[in-house]
């Protein structure tokens, strides 16, 4: 008997095997109940909620204010992503802007974020497809990112740094000079990530042609960021539905159209060179001014529904608010990006070996708070 | 396809749907019971071609169960709002989109497990997150669970 | 008591013309081998296993404590630290992992949310409210999530803990 209390051999003779909530390869909770014959996977089913914290229900009890701290648990290696959704869409109901200057901050720390959420997914996917150096390489670079962070916000991982009207507290004096710092050790480091892993026969191996998906499948599914990116489906919001000034900035959306694992492998590690390009232009162009603009203690949304979408490191993010006037919100939805993502498993698994579902999985870089939310 | 040529089109389908243009998108309420046949001809038209669903939600107003569709058209670059009116609180149910949008199979799923609308013809109606034998839809406005602490 | 004392073997070394000998307590000997070698179990449910990876990275490094065994089975570990919420569809899976690993066996509840449902307290119907609700947890160490540096402080008092402890009947020597 397998895990839910059923036969683990079918009528159809398809050996049924369980994996997960706790198995190392699935960055963290989810369970997927596989269906296979012999080697070749036949159906994969994922079975989620291990993690489900009822952030929406939550918020719903929350102000204005408060309700954003939940998002930095969600997907929280792109926790200042999913803050700046949070801030942006109560912005877009007060129709008020963040400052100048804290838009630019709110770029750098967005671009900061999504470089080391790249950097900790190539790691697990070395770790994932058997390297383990990768792991030691890419967390160097991430601390050094963990600590800018730190000086700053005063926390590593989960900030809290947006709120709306700007951000919390002024940069840290130190923070120009320790970008660019870090900056030139991405740099200077970087080509050690595709001399360790990406020219490596092996890892070539298990991802090329593996976990295939169409763009016309990845659209129909409702992939984004990276996922759908590798199919050639083109959806980066930061060029479609421009926010916070990201049109001021030069950057290239990257495209490619394997849509295997190999591509969403080289789709993210060429992400993290925009990155350090739009960190560089930015740098020395903070603009003076207040770091905040003027809100009132207790924020009232006008009547309404306010849509806000995003693009976090795995992709589109939309925070839904629904609102009937009161200092909190009456329902809110977060649109989680690996939600849509992961229901395309099934359909790039499908006639895959076993062994190929951890290279799908780690190409998709999966957070699994945010799937449960 | 502007605003005003998506309004005609939806009114030539469905005389009663009511509009509102307050906010960001183009908002069309219709009743529930037609939902169907005009979300096919969002997908297959080739003007307005609506590929990608990328937010399906509910909302409870108490005495309505408000589903909200958020489509847009990856060709064309508009967006589109749909909204079915579920009056029956009581034992809502809905016609599936999962056949035209796939990403539906999932966000349906979600809906059914914390609004309880059931999807009709929905390929794997189960709960979700919680557990099968978990009792009420929490999302609901009318929710009660004596393991809440609520302040 | 400084650090380098605490390292070395527990017992007395008397030194005879061909080497030593060396004298000491069985518990202490067991104590002093269990302390220094516990294997974690990789389990991780959220943002606090982000900062237990962390802490197994080169620049906080818990190999130094002799914790870098990381098993991805429980049959094979002997500490399980519980990082991350646990909601109520978790708590039997949780139980089942505890009940599958050989005594010995420890429990470190890392962060707010296993210490008592941290930030989701109020207002969530599925978070269990503190993992010791589940199962016995030896070490709590508090933060939202607890910094690498915490998680090793925490692991090294549960170090301290297991050296205090008596072999027959697994008391600890102040209950004594």
């Amino acid at each position: 008997m397998g895990l839910l209390g059923e036969d683990i051999v079918t009528e159809d003779g398809e050996f049924v095997i369980n994996m997960g909530p706790q198995h190392p390869s699935t960055h963290g909770v989810l369970h997927l109940k596989i269906w296979l014959d012999g080697e070749t996977i036949k159906r994969v089913q994922p079975h989620l909620g291990y993690i489900h914290r009822s952030i929406e229900k939550m918020s719903e009890n929350l102000s204005y204010r408060n309700f954003i701290f939940a998002t930095s648990r969600m997907d929280y290696l792109s926790a200042h992503i999913n803050n700046e959704a949070c801030a942006l869409c109560v912005e877009k109901g007060l129709q008020i802007e963040a400052t100048p200057r804290a838009q630019v901050i709110r770029i750098l720390m967005a671009e900061l974020t999504r470089l080391a959420s790249h950097q900790l997914w190539w790691g697990c996917t070395g770790l994932d497809l058997g390297a383990v150096t990768p792991f030691f390489y890419a967390f160097r670079e991430r601390e050094a990112i963990m600590g800018i962070m730190e000086e700053t916000c005063g926390a590593r991982l989960t900030m809290n740094y947006m709120v709306p009207g700007g951000v919390m507290y002024d940069i840290h004096p130190n923070f120009q000079n320790r970008v660019k710092e870090v900056m030139k050790q991405v740099k200077d480091n970087l080509h050690e990530y595709f001399e360790i892993l990406t020219g490596n026969v092996i890892f070539e191996n298990r991802t090329k042609g593996v976990g295939y998906i169409s763009a016309e499948d990845a659209i129909s599914y409702g992939c984004t960021g990276p996922v759908a990116r590798a199919s050639g489906v083109s959806c980066d919001i930061r060029k479609w539905f421009p926010y916070e000034g990201y049109d001021k900035v030069q950057f290239d959306e990257i495209l490619d159209t394997g849509g295997d694992c190999y591509a969403r492998y080289m789709v993210r590690m060429k992400e993290m060179l925009q990155s350090v390009s739009i960190i560089e232009q930015l740098i020395d162009n903070i603009p003076e001014g207040d770091f905040q603009a003027k809100t009132k203690n207790v924020i009232k949304l006008p009547k309404g529904e306010f849509y806000q979408r995003v693009e976090t490191a795995r992709g589109e993010l939309g925070v839904f608010i629904v609102s009937d006037g009161a200092a909190s919100p009456y329902r809110i939805k977060y649109r989680s990006p690996n939600f849509s993502n992961l229901s395309a498993i099934e359909h790039m698994a499908k006639g895959a070996k076993i062994g190929d579902l951890i290279a799908i999985m780690a190409t998709l870089d999966l957070v699994i708070p945010d799937i449960d939310r | 396809m502007t605003n005003e040529e998506i309004k005609l089109f939806i009114s030539a389908h469905i005389p009663a749907a009511i509009y509102e243009e307050t906010g960001e998108f183009l908002n069309a309420i219709i009743p529930s019971e037609e939902l169907l046949p005009i979300m096919k001809e969002m997908r297959s038209n080739r003007d307005l071609n609506f590929d990608y669903l990328f937010c399906l939600t509910c909302i409870d107003w108490k005495d309505h169960l408000m589903m909200v569709y958020h489509l847009t058209s990856k060709k064309h670059k508009h967006t589109l709002v749909i909204k079915a009116k579920i009056t029956d609180v009581n034992d809502p149910k809905i016609e599936t989109v999962s056949g035209i949008w796939k990403t539906a199979i999932f966000h349906e799923r979600e809906v059914y497990d914390l609004f309880g609308v059931t999807f009709l013809n929905h390929p794997d109606l189960r709960r979700l997150f919680l557990m099968d034998d978990w009792e009420g839809w929490p999302l609901r406005k009318n929710y009660v669970d004596e393991n809440m602490i609520e302040i | 008591m400084d650090v380098s004392e605490k390292l070395i073997f527990p017992g007395q070394k008397h030194e005879t013309a061909d080497g030593g000998i060396l004298i000491t307590k069985l518990d202490d000997a067991i104590n002093w081998a269990r302390a220094n070698s516990l294997w974690p179990l990789v389990f991780g449910t959220s943002c606090c296993a982000i900062e237990m990876m962390s802490a197994a990275d080169a620049k906080y490094d818990w190999s130094r404590f002799g914790f870098e065994v990381a098993r991805a089975t429980p049959r094979q570990a002997d500490l399980i630290i519980v990082a991350g919420t646990i909601v109520m569809k978790m708590a039997p899976v949780l139980k089942r992992l505890y009940d599958q690993m050989a005594d010995p066996k420890y429990v470190i509840a890392m962060g707010a949310c296993t210490i008592s449902g941290g930030p989701f307290f109020y207002n969530t119907y599925s978070v269990v409210k503190g993992v010791d609700h589940v199962i016995p947890v030896d070490v709590y160490v508090p933060g939202c999530p607890p910094r690498p540096e915490a998680l090793l402080h925490g692991m090294i008092a549960l170090q301290e803990k297991i050296k205090n402890e008596t072999y027959f009947g697994k008391k600890t020597k102040e209950a004594k």
